[in-house]
Formats: C-alpha cells, structure tokens, sequence
C-alpha cells in the first residue's frame, strides 16, 4: 500500500540522487555498463533513465543466463530430453530455441521438461525416480552456481547428473574490455554474483583496465547512489572497485560458497551466445565428479553453433555497443514471443526487458 | 457382504447409468439449492434448460477452468469456476441470472474433492442468487486430464451493457481493491516454492460490489484484471478505447505479502491475476461518488482512484514509478515464471 513501504524507493532521495547525477556528470558523454538482468529491470521498471542526466548512458551487457547459453548447449540438453532423461532447469531455461527446438517444444512432444528452483530440487526429483536418468540444466552465473556445487559435493543419487553451463562475470568483464571496439567507461557491478565473489574479485580488472567498477544493489535507490559513485571517480579520473552494496556484499565474498566452488568445478573456456568463446570465463565440473557430469556421461553433441540471424544485434547488445532500439527487428520481427536473437528471449535480457518495460530513456 | 463403494471418481461415474446417476441426484443436485430460472431447470434432467429472462440485454459469458493446485489459500477451483463467471457478467453491468456447468473428470478424482469444489460454488451460487440451470459431467481415464476441469457459461441481464471499450478522455480510472492477490497466492502456495505466507487469493463474487456502483451512474467501461493482471486489463481498455491511460505506481493497493513475494520471484504484481477485482472507468464528474459507492461495500474497502484516460499516447499505458520515473506499462507476455537469480 502506498505510500512504499520500501525507503528505498523514495523520490525524494530518488530527486536529490538525480541531482548529484547532474552535478557530477562529466563534461563528456559517458557509457556506464552493467552485466546484470536485475540491474536492468530494475532501472527500467521504475523509469530511472528518465532521471539520469543527458549524456549519461546506462547499457546492460552480457547479464541475462539464459541469454548467453549457447544453442550447443541448448541443443544438447534437448536431446537428453528426448532420449528420455527427465531433464530439469529454470522457468526461463524452457523458452530458449536451440538450433530445431526449445524444451518446452520437446516438451509438448512427449520429453519429460521439468521447471525446477534449484538443483536441489532436480535431486528430489532424481530420488522420486531411481529407474530414470535425471538430467539439471545448470545455467547462471556465480550466485546459481554454488547451489549446483552443494549437490554434487553431496553424493547426489546415481541417476543424477548436471549438464553445466555455469558462467563467470569477472573474464566476461575483461573480455568486454579487450575486444574492440570498447566503448566502456565504467562498470556497475551485481550486487547479488558479488555478495559470493566479494568486492576484491574485480581488483584485477579494474586495475589493469583502467576502469571504475562500482557494486550495486538492487533497490533504485542503490542503482541511483552506485551510478553517482561512478560518476564521481570519471570525474576525478580514478578506477577503483567501489563497494555501494556494503549491507550484502564484504570485500571477501561468501568463503564457504567460494570454497564449494572450488571443490567442485575448475574454470574453463566457455562460448557465450551471441558473443563468442571467452577465456576461463565458464566453470567445469572436477574430475572427481565426472560420474556426475552429463556432458561426460551421455556423450550427446550439439550442432555447430548458429549464425546469428540477419539483421539481428544481439551481439552488439551483449557487447554493450547498442541498446535494444538500435536494433531495426527490435518490437518488430523480434518481440518475446518470437524472440529472433538471444536477448530477447530471456527474461533478463536487455531486449526482452526494455520490450516488458519500456526500457526508453524519455517519455 | 457388500462391497464398498470406491471413494473415487470411475469411468461409470461418466457412463449415464446408475453411478453417474447416484453421483448427480447425492452429490452435485443437492448442493445447489436455486436450480431453475423459469419453467424447465436442472431438476427436470430434460435436454435444455428453459429461462424466463427480466427485460434488458441479455450477456452471455463462458469460461474453462483449470488450476494448480486445485485447492488453494482462500479458495478452490469450484469457487474459481463460479465467480470466475458471475464477475465476467458482473463487469459487463449485468446481473448474473442463470449459470450451466460442464464438469470433466479424471478417473481416480476423490470424490471427496469433488464434493468440496461443488459446495463452494453452490455457496457463491447462493451468495449472489444465481440458479444452476443446466449440467453436464464426463469421465476421462486416469492420466488424461489432471484432475479436473470445469466449463461454466453465465447468462445475465443488463439494462444497459457496459463493455471494456467505452472510455474517454478524462474518465477517471478505478480499481476496487488490491491486485495480485490471487496470482501470488496462487505461485506461493505452489508445490517447490514453500513460501509461509499469510496471502489468500481475492477470488470473490463481484456483482453485489458493481450493482452499488452501477447505482451511481456515469461508469463508461469494466473489465475484471484476471489472466495478465493490471498490466493487461489496463492495455486492452486503452486499444479498445484508443485513449491513453496514465496511472500512479504508488496509488495502486498492494499488500505488502505480494509485494514481498513479487520481489523474491521477479514476477510483477501488475502482471498476475485478480479474480475479485475491477477496473472501472468513470466520468470525471461521477468518479469520487463511484470511489465512495465502492468503499460502501466490504469488497471495495480498498478501492482508490488509481489514474486518468489521457489524450497523448492512444492505446498505451504509462505508468508513472513511485521513484519520479515514468515508463510504458506493456501488455505481459505469457505467463509470469519466476527468475533465476
């Protein structure tokens, strides 16, 4: 009931952050890039590029999961499904096409599609199910990935297996910053992937990029103070990782989630849609678990990875070139329903969002 | 000795023998206690149900019902059924009159649940004065239909029907009580989401609440926010209409409950169903007596004035953010599932 319950939504601080943004904008256009659905859904659904200064641009990267799953990856999770593996995954994971179907597709086949929360639910089901395999979809960044790592490290049943796509945000963040052209002047952190990494994890790449990284939350009002701080340190010509989530994120992360991650998975090379193969950027299950590791057991190959269809600039989306109205099929060949390229499939891509939002800058 | 009767739905419950016969005249006849709205209704078991209308237009309304689960906090699916119809005729200004209902079964159904699902829409059957005038109920085999579904067609009267497409320019915008209610209750009481909460689902009957309104004169449109919300019922009326609607994020009632789950599941409140609520849309000159007509009842006890029909923007919504932001309030796309982190 109004009027909001959430101090964090007051505009009246909402009107003074609008107006520190104004003071501290530099003289020149800047582009502040965040790599988190949330962060954008947050900043479209409550209109806040209405109260950024001109000049000031905000652009999601490579933020949305489901987006960046490969249609290798899709295409073999489908076909574990329709070897008749019970194959788990979250909501979203269903609607993503790979190279001839979605899993909702197979699903309306006859494969057996589960929505699940976590990996631990797909355990529960692997336990109501002794007789038949049960494939988890892992997909998601560090915050996802340590749930998938807690079953593993504990002995999962036999008929249980992970088909992992777990990704990581601080290589993305320094491939962004090395593949030409770069048009980034700052980067807004996740809040909720450095609450397990910790504040320290972007030390490196804010250093040898030259790049201010400033952590935010997820309130408006945390993505309003994290932009200003951006803001500040382009003006004073600093690049320092900033921590403007102190209330979840410490400088050190969640050892323990930091710890499964270790036990359980060893980082490798991993092809993110739309963008391409990027170093150490995704996790791989250890040896050790190899008995719980699909891509191992099942042996099943995806197809060669897609061309992106014309006229589509996901890429140039993910990459934090353009936003989605710079895209001639956004809102008209390509519309959630009929998603042509990667980000407007998923929930949390930029397409998807600014399509669910409105995600323009004036009104 | 003889055998005990299974507790469960079977295939000869759908058969027209004895059973499906024993199944109509103990279990769904009774329940119902206003069966007829003219010369031949439910008791005659004959082919058709024969009405005696009061003048007016005659609204017509029919809906399938299926849910997950079929009982949930605040209501069940045969409470669904029913007031999912009388709230169709209700926002078209209609007087619910007479109502049919098809039930489908799946062989197995616990006879027990079916009694529950009848009881609570002969309650709402009874609560506004609509007759059960016509039936029908079907067997499918066990796995061919989960659960149950029920079909249910409305007939009402009107002295003048309302649509969906009648605003103008300036026409106040109301909503008669808090949103989302239904659509978070119903993704919190889900099986895997294990969430304690206190939230219970608005499904209500809501022609007593709109025949208070209707009184006051001057509403230009209706439409009750199920299937997509706020969000969709908002749009629809503004395409119909070709008017823009601007509307205030922090004048729409929400619990704290569906925000709070609404936040944990990135599901937007304005975007799932109400199944108690309406939108009404009112001439600027009528609009505050309408609000007042609204709070008079305990369904409209959190009915506000929520925004404006405007000339800019024809067919969309705008949405103006408690933050000072504005944005598109957009048609939802799909069904709402939860994110992933």
């Amino acid at each position: 009931m109004s009027p909001d319950p959430f101090r964090l939504r007051d505009p009246l601080r909402a009107r003074a952050f609008a107006d520190l943004l104004a003071r501290h904008a530099p003289p020149r256009p800047v582009r502040i890039v965040h790599v988190c659905g949330t962060h954008e859904i947050t900043i479209a659904q409550h209109g806040l590029r209405e109260l950024l200064p001109d000049g000031v641009e905000v652009l999601e990267g490579p933020g949305c999961p489901v987006c960046v799953t490969s249609t290798r990856d899709l295409d073999r999770a489908v076909k574990l499904a329709e070897s008749g593996a019970i194959v788990c995954t979250f909501g979203d994971m269903t609607r993503v096409p790979g190279t001839r179907r979605t899993l909702a597709e197979a699903r309306a086949e006859g494969a057996d599609v589960r929505v699940v929360l976590s990996a631990a639910d797909a355990v529960t089901i692997a336990r109501e199910h002794p007789d038949r395999p049960v494939v988890f979809f892992a997909v998601g960044f560090e915050t996802t990935a340590p749930g998938t790592a807690a079953v593993l490290l504990e002995g999962p049943p036999a008929n249980f297996s992970v088909l992992c796509t777990h990704k990581l945000i601080p290589p993305a963040l320094s491939a962004l910053m090395s593949t030409p052209p770069v048009h980034i002047d700052a980067f807004l952190a996740p809040g909720h992937v450095s609450t397990v990494i910790g504040a320290r994890a972007y030390a490196g790449v804010a250093e040898r990029f030259h790049v201010p990284i400033v952590i935010g939350g997820f309130e408006p009002l945390d993505v309003l103070y994290a932009l200003w701080l951006a803001l500040r340190e382009l003006r004073e010509g600093r690049a320092e990782v900033v921590n403007a989530y102190p209330r979840a994120v410490t400088a050190d992360g969640n050892r323990r989630a930091q710890e499964l991650l270790a036990r359980a998975f060893e980082p490798c090379d991993a092809v993110w849609r739309g963008i391409g193969t990027m170093p150490a950027s995704g996790l791989r299950i250890r040896e050790d678990l190899a008995r719980w590791d699909a891509e191992r057991r099942f042996a099943i190959e995806g197809e060669p990875e897609e061309e992106r269809p014309p006229g589509c600039r996901c890429p140039d989306v993910l990459m934090a070139r353009a936003v989605p109205a710079d895209c001639p099929l956004f809102r008209t060949a390509c519309t959630p329903l009929s998603p042509v390229g990667p980000c407007m499939v998923g929930a949390e891509g930029a397409c998807h969002v600014w399509y669910r939002y409105g995600g323009r800058p004036k009104l | 000795m003889t055998r005990r009767e299974s507790d469960r739905v079977t295939t000869l419950h759908g058969a027209g023998g004895e059973p499906a016969g024993k199944l109509l005249a103990e279990r769904i006849l009774p329940r119902f206690k206003l069966r007829s709205a003219g010369p031949i209704g439910l008791d005659a078991l004959d082919d058709g149900a024969v009405l005696e209308l009061p003048p007016g237009q005659v609204v017509v309304s029919t809906d399938n019902h299926v849910v997950k689960p079929i009982f949930f906090p605040g209501g069940d699916i045969g409470r669904l059924a029913a007031c999912g119809t009388i709230n169709d005729l209700a926002v078209m200004g209609a007087r619910p009159v007479a109502m049919t209902m098809g039930l489908i079964l799946e062989e197995g159904f616990p006879l027990a649940d079916l009694d529950r699902v009848l009881t609570s829409a002969a309650e709402v059957l009874a609560e506004v004065g609509v007759a059960l005038v016509a039936g029908d109920t079907k067997v499918m085999g066990k796995g061919e239909l989960d659960g149950i579904a029920i079909n249910t067609t409305g007939i009402g009267v009107a002295a003048r029907a309302i649509s969906d497409a009648g605003l103008r320019v300036g026409d106040a915008i109301l909503i008669t009580g808090t949103i989302g209610d239904h659509g978070m209750a119903l993704l919190a009481a889900r099986e895997g989401f294990a969430l304690q909460t206190q939230l219970e689902s608005d499904v209500a009957p809501l022609w007593p609440l709109v025949a208070q309104a209707l009184q006051v004169g001057g509403i230009t449109a209706m439409k009750d926010p199920t299937r997509g919300g706020l969000a969709a019922a908002l749009n629809e009326m503004a395409r119909k209409a070709r008017v823009g609607i601007e509307v205030r994020e922090a004048d729409i009632p929400l619990r704290p409950e569906v925000q709070a789950v609404s936040e944990l599941l990135g599901i937007h409140p304005l975007e799932v169903a109400c199944e108690g609520r309406a939108v009404i849309g009112a001439a600027p000159d009528r609009a505050d007596a309408v609000l007042a007509a609204l709070r008079g009842h305990h369904l409209g006890q959190d009915a506000r004035i929520i925004g404006h029909a405007i000339p800019d923007y024809p067919g969309r919504v705008i949405l103006d953010t408690g933050i000072g932001g504005r944005r598109f309030l957009e048609m939802p796309i799909g069904d709402p599932v939860p994110r992933i982190c």
